[in-house]
């Protein structure tokens, strides 16, 4: 590439924030629009075509709101916790290689950064909901730790079979080897481990529960909790942790599609890879709204025995079948 | 990658940013009063010795740093926080006694002299070169062979904490 390195940064950056700002406000109006669809009814359709500009008039609503601090609560806390959820969903895209070009930085252990800079949410959900001095919030504190905590432990088992398969922690470097024809995908790269679907299935029901959405939305569950650790924040307060939701819906279902699916490769060859890989990312994303307003809410200990009792030991299981199978063949 | 232009009037403060995270955080986790803040001031401070290992040409042990520190030791730490703690600031009179103090302070100012003296006078090696480039064979191979000794002693330690975990548990059960 010719462009000289700071601009290209910079247009990366920029892109980045405007990808994950327009993502965030579109993915709530397909959210609400096959929300509406599956319960049989129109969805938005007021704010112009099919109410396409509902999410900016969300958005106007959202910044002219006052913004209230609750009385009690930890003010400094309060205000940092979606500072602190915002820049590190930001900075995992410039990981992420949307096709073999299109990638800011090429970084050989990006598949940790990830998971690094995922952990920061769970943290600015959790100060959230302590700082903001309400019962609500503190409930939805501590159910989000556990169940972060109990699901972290699969989706790793999960990351280090792949990582067995694959032999690097590059993301790119993971999607090249996937080259070709989409049998060579990981996801059918049944020589490797025969249990592969299982392997996905794990990682997406992992990646549901990490992302908070449901039928593992325990944080915020709505019925319940009012909105969790959310309750008290008022105006982009909130508009912010929503953003930062979506955009680690996206980030999750980036990582499937690179770990899964081949990334940018094409099944037939035509198209630039680049479409390819949003072309997958969408369908995916589109199964995640699905799955949320399909399934009804588990109930915690149910979350927690699903990860325990099945999930761990089911990975456990695969991992050790893969490092076997590698080993033979 | 080449270095752009007029890098080095980014880097520096980078670098500095990442300095002044790891003391603010440290100042933060030991002079607020609040225990949370405390845990805070830690996560901050983890993210700015992340940096500083990054700076060292080890992106590989950042990453791991963040992974660690944030993702566990600090939620950790706040979980048993709220489990635990009434949330208003503790005034522990006790404590604060001027020979408390002056012990505190000898106790920190030797440990400081000491360590500031083994840094300008002690007989260092030449200085490191990136030895690997932190690829997944080159941790593997390191953790299997010439460090194979603490590989085995954390996994010992895991054990031990885990039963532990398990010991106290089982107790607990039958509590009521």
């Amino acid at each position: 590439m010719t462009t000289v390195e700071p601009i290209r940064l910079l247009l990366f950056l920029v892109g980045a924030a405007s990808f994950v700002g327009l993502n965030a406000a579109y993915l709530v109006w397909v959210e609400r629009k096959s929300a509406g669809r599956f319960q049989r009814r129109a969805g938005p359709t007021e704010v112009g075509y099919a109410g396409l500009l509902q999410p900016i008039a969300d958005a106007i609503k959202l910044m002219s709101k006052q913004l209230i601090v609750p009385p009690g609560a930890d003010r400094f806390l309060f205000r940092m916790a979606p500072v602190m959820m915002m820049p590190p969903a930001i900075m995992a895209f410039a990981i992420l290689p949307f096709s073999e070009h299109l990638v800011a930085i090429d970084f050989n252990v990006g598949l940790i950064a990830l998971f690094a800079f995922s952990s920061f949410n769970v943290i600015a959900v959790m100060l959230a909901g302590w700082s903001s001095r309400n019962k609500y919030g503190i409930i939805s504190a501590a159910r989000v730790v556990s169940q972060n905590v109990a699901y972290e432990i699969p989706m790793m088992l999960v990351i280090i079979t792949m990582l067995l398969v694959s032999g690097t922690l590059s993301l790119t470097g993971i999607v090249e080897q996937q080259a070709g024809a989409f049998w060579n995908w990981n996801l059918f790269n049944l020589a490797a481990n025969p249990l592969m679907p299982v392997t996905f299935i794990i990682f997406f029901i992992c990646m549901l529960s990490e992302t908070n959405r449901a039928p593992f939305d325990m944080a915020e569950a709505e019925s319940e909790l009012v909105a969790g650790a959310y309750t008290e924040y008022a105006g982009m307060g909130f508009g912010v942790f929503f953003m930062a939701e979506y955009a680690n819906i996206i980030i999750g279902c980036a990582l499937a599609v690179i770990l899964f699916f081949g990334g940018w490769h094409s099944p037939i060859g035509v198209f630039p890879g680049v479409i390819w890989f949003l072309l997958k990312l969408y369908l995916l994303i589109f199964i995640v709204i699905w799955v949320r307003w399909t399934f009804p809410r588990t109930q915690f200990y149910g979350l927690l025995n699903l990860s325990w009792k099945i999930l761990i030991p089911v990975t456990l299981f695969t991992f050790l079948l893969s490092s076997v199978m590698i080993k033979i063949f | 990658m080449t270095p752009f232009p007029a890098s080095e009037y980014v880097v520096l403060p980078i670098f500095i940013l990442f300095l002044g995270a790891t003391l603010a955080g440290a100042l933060i986790a030991v002079f607020t009063k609040w225990i949370i803040r405390s845990v805070c001031g830690l996560a901050l401070a983890s993210v700015g010795l992340a940096g500083m290992f990054y700076f060292l040409n080890s992106p590989f042990l950042a990453v791991i740093h963040i992974l660690i520190y944030i993702g566990a030791v600090c939620i950790t730490i706040i979980f048993a926080i709220m489990l635990a703690e009434p949330d208003e600031p503790t005034d522990a009179p006790g404590q604060h006694s001027l020979s408390w103090t002056l012990g505190a302070a000898a106790a920190a100012g030797g440990v400081f002299l000491a360590l500031a003296l083994l840094g300008l006078k002690g007989d260092w090696p030449a200085p490191p070169k990136q030895v690997s480039d932190g690829s997944v064979e080159n941790i593997g191979v390191a953790l299997l062979t010439s460090q194979s000794l603490a590989f085995l002693t954390i996994a010992l330690v895991l054990l031990v904490a885990i039963l532990g975990a398990i010991a106290i548990a089982r107790k607990g059960r039958h509590m009521e």
